[in-house]
């Protein structure tokens, strides 16, 4: 089996005159730890877009595990293995806690596909949604509907709906922005606990969750890759502390 | 009992409550009590259907559509012919063969609308509805244009009722197609399918991110929609023996979204009490003068469209919280 | 003339005529669309609304045609701002089946009450002497009223045209509707400019149904006749462009009445096949936006 969870390979995407995405190469390898930092407007959810399949590249190809999926549609990318969270939450408003995690895994295993049994006959979903919640402690509030959640605990609903997908490639794009401490140390043990298989691609600004949390750190600036590396190479180059103007808190500070 | 649906636990929504007999219980009873206004009631049944029909599209799926008409008028035009033409006179197959139709049709609309939203599909639903009228209008020698489908005379139910003046016959066979109708739509709304539905009308995003064919269920949801309406359609033909161009017009097609807005989307009951509380009203206030009705309908539905969004089941089910949160 | 030629002209002139008349109805009805979001089948309620206004101040008043017509469209396009601030603004951000669902019942509202205080009986209208009759050409004769038409759908068309482009309103206009928060930033007050195109949009109607009476008819019904129609234009055209709602007015106008003539029974169906083809090849419309 390849050992390449995500390849991508001169990606290019403009809308008319403005380039977002330039020429883009990047792997992601399964079991990786991987962090996407950057500027703001540096072009890191764009990116998450096009690897998703909400936006189409003007040039280049993707593949996932090994197929390319440059021109499927994003539920088709899904199904082969592909699970992202939104930085602005995409949570099923109405619906309950319970109820927004059911339906990924009820997508996953081919569930959502029946007519005519009720969904209460599949227990098996529901006894695996209720596992994920109790991992992000949400099992307490699983009836709650969502909309009245305080937003921490939404962001976790946000990461629970993903991690329904049983996903091989996991992007999470600023899971602990604008989260309270408690849920983010939460989101740092449930990412840490996810099997050596899964390969995870995070976008975060938070310096300490991406030191914390990566085994690389690729950095983007307008639309492209700047660089590259180890975490403490990343720390150490001169051009991405230009950027952050010593941000890091590492003790690596000019 | 809280029917707001959305709070249930999952394992256990799809359970029957015992105040869902209380709509059969008064159909029933209405047949009793009710012995004169049978032929109306046998119109309200059907029209109940129809909105069934469109709140599994616009209640679920939130599938706006202004031509959802085009799929009763199909199957009326459907059962019309087949007996008008064809001499098959047999009510049950042709009611069969008529909700098949409009399926098969809504299968090819949906297959092509399908790609769109918002205002585009809208007026595409609208576009393909008048086209269909205006088709059969046309083609006057198929469908009797403006004079109507003469010549409907459908045999006797199950060989032996027939339908008599009172109605009495075409009663329980509309209240027997209802009730088998409303059952399978039941079973499809609280399925995983049906979830899935719901999950698409609150964040199609999301759905696409999960892996969900959203197309392909939405299509599947449109053809089964449309089936039931040709069943509606087709039991129209039916029970009036006659089939006008307006089972395809705009006018049927606005009035069964302001009945389904009127009682209440998502609910599957709300055409229940949309149905009933429309047609009623309508009899009676345009007894007194047409234009009163008109002016009636517009207020009532600038009013429900303002402050009581969620019809009259909505607003039920708020004053039911609020008693809870006075008695608790 | 040859008589095919003949024939040709005809339809062509009549579809022309009818044409200005949906392009003076409906491009309000674009701009505020696009401008806003907002769905509103009602719109052509103003333009029956200006009809009946119409003929009103010409027979209370004993104004002539023309300058009743503008009475009409100025003292619609104000009251529409009442109906603005009270019926339409609330529901702004609500979906587009609320803005629906609230215009159609403003629709039925107007149909009942307008038959109620001015029968269901059609209205007509008298049309001043210069404006009946025949009006040679040269090639050949044509009816003075729908030349007459033409050339206020053209020059309308060309004052909306050249105001848009060229005046300050018009390019916040233009910019609000390209991209609202962009504009809002910028210091555009968007809310007023809204008013402003709404009233100007409902005004304009309104001269359109007055204009329309002695070529569509008009009675309570006008507004959900003509309901599908307008909505139509604006569909195919493209929301909040003015050159969109021209070009579909024509071609649907044109095509329309193409249809009625050389096939008197069945003729009708065309512009709706036409409409279906346009909305699914380019769904935004013509010259609508894609985004």
């Amino acid at each position: 089996m390849s050992p390449t969870a995500l390849q991508i390979s001169g990606l290019d995407k403009n809308f008319g005159a403005l380039q977002v995405a330039r020429h883009i190469d990047f792997e992601l390898q399964r079991g990786a730890r991987h962090a996407l930092i950057g500027p703001n407007g540096a072009g890191k959810t764009t990116f998450l877009n096009l690897i998703t399949g909400v936006l189409r590249p003007s040039a280049g190809r993707i593949q996932l595990l090994g197929s390319d999926i440059t021109d499927m549609g994003q539920s088709k990318r899904s199904r082969l293995g592909l699970a992202r969270t939104f930085q602005i939450n995409q949570l099923f408003k109405g619906l309950s806690v319970l109820d927004n995690v059911c339906l990924a895994i009820a997508e996953r295993t081919g569930v959502a596909r029946s007519l005519l049994a009720p969904f209460g006959r599949h227990q098996r979903v529901i006894d695996e949604a209720m596992h994920l919640l109790q991992m992000l402690r949400l099992d307490g509030d699983a009836m709650q509907l969502v909309n009245q959640l305080p937003y921490g605990q939404q962001r976790l609903v946000e990461i629970v709906i993903a991690l329904g997908q049983n996903p091989q490639v996991l992007l999470l794009d600023e899971p602990a922005a604008g989260v309270p401490s408690a849920e983010s140390q939460l989101i740092l043990e449930v990412m840490d606990s996810l099997s050596d298989d899964i390969a995870i691609l995070i976008i975060e600004h938070d310096m300490e969750i991406v030191f914390r949390f990566a085994k690389r750190i690729t950095v983007m600036l307008a639309g492209a890759i700047l660089t590259e590396g180890t975490p403490d190479e990343i720390a150490a180059d001169d051009r991405v502390r230009a950027i952050y103007l010593g941000d890091f808190q590492r003790g690596h500070l000019a | 009992m809280r029917w707001t649906q959305n709070n249930q636990h999952p394992s256990r929504r799809h359970r029957w409550h015992p105040a869902e007999a209380l709509p059969w219980v008064i159909a029933v009873g209405a047949y009793f009590a009710l012995p004169n206004y049978l032929a109306f009631g046998t119109q309200i049944l059907i029209t109940i259907i129809f909105a069934i029909s469109l709140d599994l599209i616009l209640g679920y799926a939130g599938i706006i559509t202004l031509g959802h008409a085009a799929y009763f008028g199909t199957g009326a035009y459907a059962a019309g012919m087949l007996s008008a033409h064809l001499g098959w006179n047999e009510p049950i197959t042709g009611l069969v063969l008529a909700g098949t139709a409009a399926a098969v049709v809504g299968w090819i609309s949906g297959l092509v609308l399908l790609r769109y939203r918002g205002l585009t599909l809208i007026m595409l639903t609208l576009t393909t509805a008048i086209l269909l009228y205006e088709l059969a209008n046309t083609l006057e020698n198929i469908t009797g244009g403006f004079d109507g489908l003469l010549g409907i005379q459908i045999s006797p139910l199950l060989g032996r009722f027939e339908n008599d003046l009172w109605g009495h016959t075409y009663y329980w066979y509309s209240l027997t197609v209802l009730f088998i109708v409303f059952l399978a739509a039941r079973r499809v709304v609280f399925s995983p399918f049906g979830r899935s539905l719901i999950g698409i009308r609150d964040n199609v995003h999301r759905m696409h991110a999960i892996g969900t064919p959203v197309r392909r269920r939405l299509v599947t949801i449109y053809t089964i929609s449309a089936g039931v309406a040709g069943i509606a359609g087709g039991l129209f033909a039916q029970s009036n023996a006659f089939v006008t161009l307006d089972v395809l017009g705009f006018v049927r097609s606005g009035t069964i979204l302001v009945i389904l807005i009127l009682g209440g989307t998502g609910r599957l009951y709300g055409a229940f009490v949309g149905t009933v509380v429309y047609m009623v009203v309508e009899d009676e206030l345009t007894k007194l003068s047409p234009e009163f009705w008109e002016f009636g309908v517009g207020l009532v539905l600038v009013l429900v469209v303002l402050f009581a969004r969620r019809g009259l089941l909505g607003l039920m089910a708020d004053i039911n919280e609020r008693m809870h949160k006075v008695w608790s | 003339m040859s008589a095919f030629l003949n024939i040709v002209i005809s339809i062509v002139f009549d579809g022309l005529a009818y044409a200005m008349i949906l392009f003076i109805i409906s491009v309000g009805l674009s701009v505020t669309m696009g401008l806003m979001g907002f769905v509103n089948l009602a719109h052509g309620v103003f333009a029956m609304a200006g009809g009946y206004a119409t003929v009103a101040i010409m027979t209370q008043f004993g104004i002539g045609f023309i300058p009743a017509l503008l009475c009409a469209g100025v003292a619609i396009g104000i009251a529409s701002l009442v109906l603005e601030r009270t019926l339409y603004a609330p529901l702004y951000k609500a979906g587009e089946l609320d803005q629906l669902l609230l215009s159609i019942g403003l629709v039925f509202m107007a149909s009942g009450a307008f038959t109620y205080f001015f029968g269901p009986d059609p209205v007509s209208v008298q049309l001043p002497n210069y404006l009946r009759g025949q009006i040679d050409l040269g090639v050949r004769s044509f009816p003075t009223y729908r030349v007459f038409m033409i050339a206020v759908g053209i020059a309308m068309a060309l004052v909306l045209w050249l105001g848009l482009e060229r005046t300050l309103l018009g390019a916040q206009i233009r910019a609000a509707v390209d991209n609202r928060p962009m504009a809002e930033a910028v210091g555009i007050n968007v809310g007023l400019l809204f008013k402003l195109t709404f009233a100007l949009g409902s005004g304009i109607a309104a001269i359109g149904g007055g204009l329309a009476i002695d070529i569509l008819g008009l009675t309570p019904n006008f507004a959900i006749q003509y309901l599908v129609l307008f909505l139509i234009v604006v569909a195919v055209g493209g929301l909040g462009t003015i050159r969109g709602t021209f070009v579909a007015a024509l071609a649907l106008g044109i095509i329309d009445n193409a249809g009625k003539y050389l096939w008197p029974e069945g003729g009708a169906f065309f512009i709706y096949a036409v409409a279906i083809a346009i909305l699914l090849w380019r769904p935004a419309g013509i010259l609508g936006r894609t985004d």
